[in-house]
């Protein structure tokens, strides 16, 4: 697979940003990862070559930052934050609801590929503790009935084409200036 | 009711927090948005602006309360490379809120991103700037979306750009960056290198990111919630800001209070307010239970107990308790709390991110957080309480950054503050509060 035209326009239009072509290689990351849902061997190699950088430079940078998946992950990421607001309010509960319900472990993902659930660290929601980031979108205030409904909810949703779009907001990063 | 006698429209950063659409360019201009920065660029120099500020005693917000006018007087004036050509100087805001306790500048950014973006053209302004770049935490979408409406709104009036407020010559614009989930780039150095497309990795100082910063330029970096209180210090004068707080401190701070009140959240309150009345302002310990102790600046603030919590909250009242203001995210324990649990979920996150870059913090890190976890699951011995202090003290200090020191926050204090429950762990080799919390649910 080739990097998208879509990607590489992108690319070129904040490329003004920025004084040297490496800074480009965390939104080429992000775009990446919006499109394919992971980063592969194959996309660090095409980011190399598109930015001009070194393999290793790319790959020290993926396997930096958490939020870059090695791996394939469910159509819905759920990462539940376990730091120590949340775990005051009881996220250690709803850690074992999920564990329960989704028949995985932490970092695992479903048979059938709906769900991959992770523990992660704080949010920066803990006023809204405990908290759940459902792909993008976070969902504050839970409790285990809530988590319940919601995941009621995420499963109707998975049956439809609505399943596609849980969690992701339209698209407005990386992106350059308003035409 | 609350003893904390402060009026809502004396709030400097969230006074109109209660109308639904601050978050808009017109919203902000009803209420003397913009003012300063217009009168920043058509009245005073940059080193005007540096004074006022430094006047205002306007502290750091992110962590470390360093005075913001004299960070950006440290800016050199014209910088020349080698060959005599004269150097671009870089602006960048830390958006990458990761401080456990801490959630104000997702506010800011969600419900008043014009106040960042004024204070960030008044702050380019002042160091001569014509870039400035918003580091933004990754897992921040709502934030970053907010924060591009609001660039373009801006852009689109002219107030960012070229020649901006119609001034011929004066440019800067504002550029967002999208972080990758990495506590460690919250250190103004390894978000630079995140920033140049790096391993967030913080950097031998000196050289300081006023001489060598983003993409080897001098730049300037401070707090979200710092450049939010910048256009009201022009506004409204130095002089105001400088008397709501202490004689070293300025201003009201955003504190954020979570865990075990009955009404968490941000509450923008003097910068002294005292940390009881603080609480009490929250409602209160959650279900009128005691109080057990708190974190009072973020994750890495060593905790309080109880009878230590009648203290003012400003940066120097906290650190001659023994503490630190850091980031104001205030995490309040209610008696129930085991804090060797506590303690070993705290240590888990530096363990996980540590970046591994100096050894002594790469395995401090995580042998305190498996001999905590070891502790608090009953296989703890004596000799490991001590052990721990000399782990600590082979770390704070002795790295690159001030993340060691961090760690030893939450570690030391809850041994020092709460040996007697760490002891009762070791003696019965087990957490004496699972089985207190086992015997209430078969009771009830």
């Amino acid at each position: 697979m080739a990097l998208s035209d879509q990607i590489k326009n992108k690319m070129e239009a904040i490329r003004y940003q920025f004084p040297t072509e490496q800074a480009l290689l965390i939104p080429l990351l992000h775009a990446i990862q919006k499109e394919r849902g992971w980063i592969s061997k194959e996309a660090m190699v095409e980011s190399a070559e598109f930015l001009h950088l070194p393999l290793a430079k790319v790959q020290e940078v993926v396997t930096f930052y958490t939020m870059f998946n090695q791996e394939p992950v469910g159509k819905v990421h759920l990462q539940l934050c376990t730091n120590i607001s949340c775990w005051l309010n009881g996220s250690e509960k709803l850690l074992h609801c999920l564990e329960k319900r989704l028949n995985v472990g932490c970092g695992e993902t479903t048979k059938d590929g709906n769900y991959t659930l992770s523990e992660v660290e704080c949010l920066c929601a803990c006023g809204t503790a405990p908290v759940l980031q459902v792909n993008d979108e976070y969902y504050e205030n839970l409790s285990e009935v809530k988590l319940t409904q919601l995941m009621d909810e995420l499963d109707a949703k998975l049956k439809t084409s609505e399943g596609n779009v849980i969690g992701k907001y339209v698209d407005s990063y990386p992106r350059g200036p308003k035409a | 009711m609350s003893a904390i006698n402060f009026p809502n429209e004396n709030r400097i950063i969230t006074k109109h927090l209660e109308k639904p659409d601050t978050h808009l360019i017109g919203h902000y201009e009803s209420v003397d948005g913009y003012v300063a920065a217009k009168r920043v660029l058509n009245e005073m120099s940059g080193d005007g602006v540096v004074d006022e500020v430094k006047k205002s005693n306007l502290r750091g917000r992110g962590g470390a309360g360093f005075p913001t006018g004299m960070k950006w007087s440290f800016m050199p004036k014209d910088p020349k490379d080698a060959k005599g050509n004269p150097k671009p100087k870089y602006l960048v805001c830390n958006a990458d809120e990761g401080e456990p306790g801490t959630f104000k500048d997702s506010l800011i950014m969600n419900r008043f991103p014009h106040m960042l973006i004024e204070g960030m053209i008044i702050a380019g302004h002042a160091i001569g700037s014509e870039v400035g770049y918003i580091y933004v935490r990754g897992e921040y979408v709502k934030e970053i979306i907010s924060v591009e409406k609001a660039i373009d709104e801006a852009r689109a009036k002219g107030y960012l750009g070229k020649d901006i407020f119609g001034i011929k010559g004066k440019n800067f614009d504002i550029f967002l960056y999208r972080g990758a989930g990495a506590y460690i780039c919250g250190e103004e150095t390894a978000l630079l290198n995140s920033l140049e497309g790096k391993r967030g990795e913080p950097r031998l100082k000196p050289p300081f990111p006023a001489q060598v910063g983003a993409f080897g330029m001098p730049s300037c970096v401070n707090n979200v919630e710092t450049f939010a209180s910048v256009p009201f210090i022009i506004r409204e004068g130095a002089a105001k800001f400088a008397a709501m707080g202490t004689e070293k401190a300025g201003g009201t701070r955003l504190f954020c209070v979570s865990g075990h009140v009955e009404r968490p959240g941000v509450y923008e309150l003097p910068i002294n307010v005292n940390l009881l009345d603080l609480i009490e302002h929250c409602g209160g310990v959650r279900g009128g239970r005691a109080l057990k102790a708190v974190i009072p600046g973020g994750a890495s603030a060593p905790m309080l107990t109880a009878s230590e919590c009648n203290v003012a909250m400003d940066f120097d009242s906290l650190a001659k308790a023994g503490t630190m203001a850091g980031s104001g995210g205030v995490i309040v324990m209610d008696e129930t709390v085991c804090i060797v649990e506590a303690a070993s979920i705290l240590l888990k996150f530096y363990e996980h991110e540590s970046c591994g870059q100096c050894s002594q913090c790469r395995e401090g890190s995580h042998w305190l957080a498996r001999m905590f976890h070891r502790i608090e699951n009953g296989g703890g011995t004596s000799a490991d309480l001590d052990f721990i202090s000399e782990i600590c003290g082979n770390m704070a200090g002795q790295t690159i950054c001030a993340f060691a020191d961090a760690v030893t926050g939450p570690a030391l204090s809850s041994i020092k503050k709460f040996r007697h429950e760490f002891e009762e762990h070791i003696r019965l080799g087990r957490c004496p509060h699972k089985h207190v919390l086992v015997a209430q649910q078969v009771e009830a």
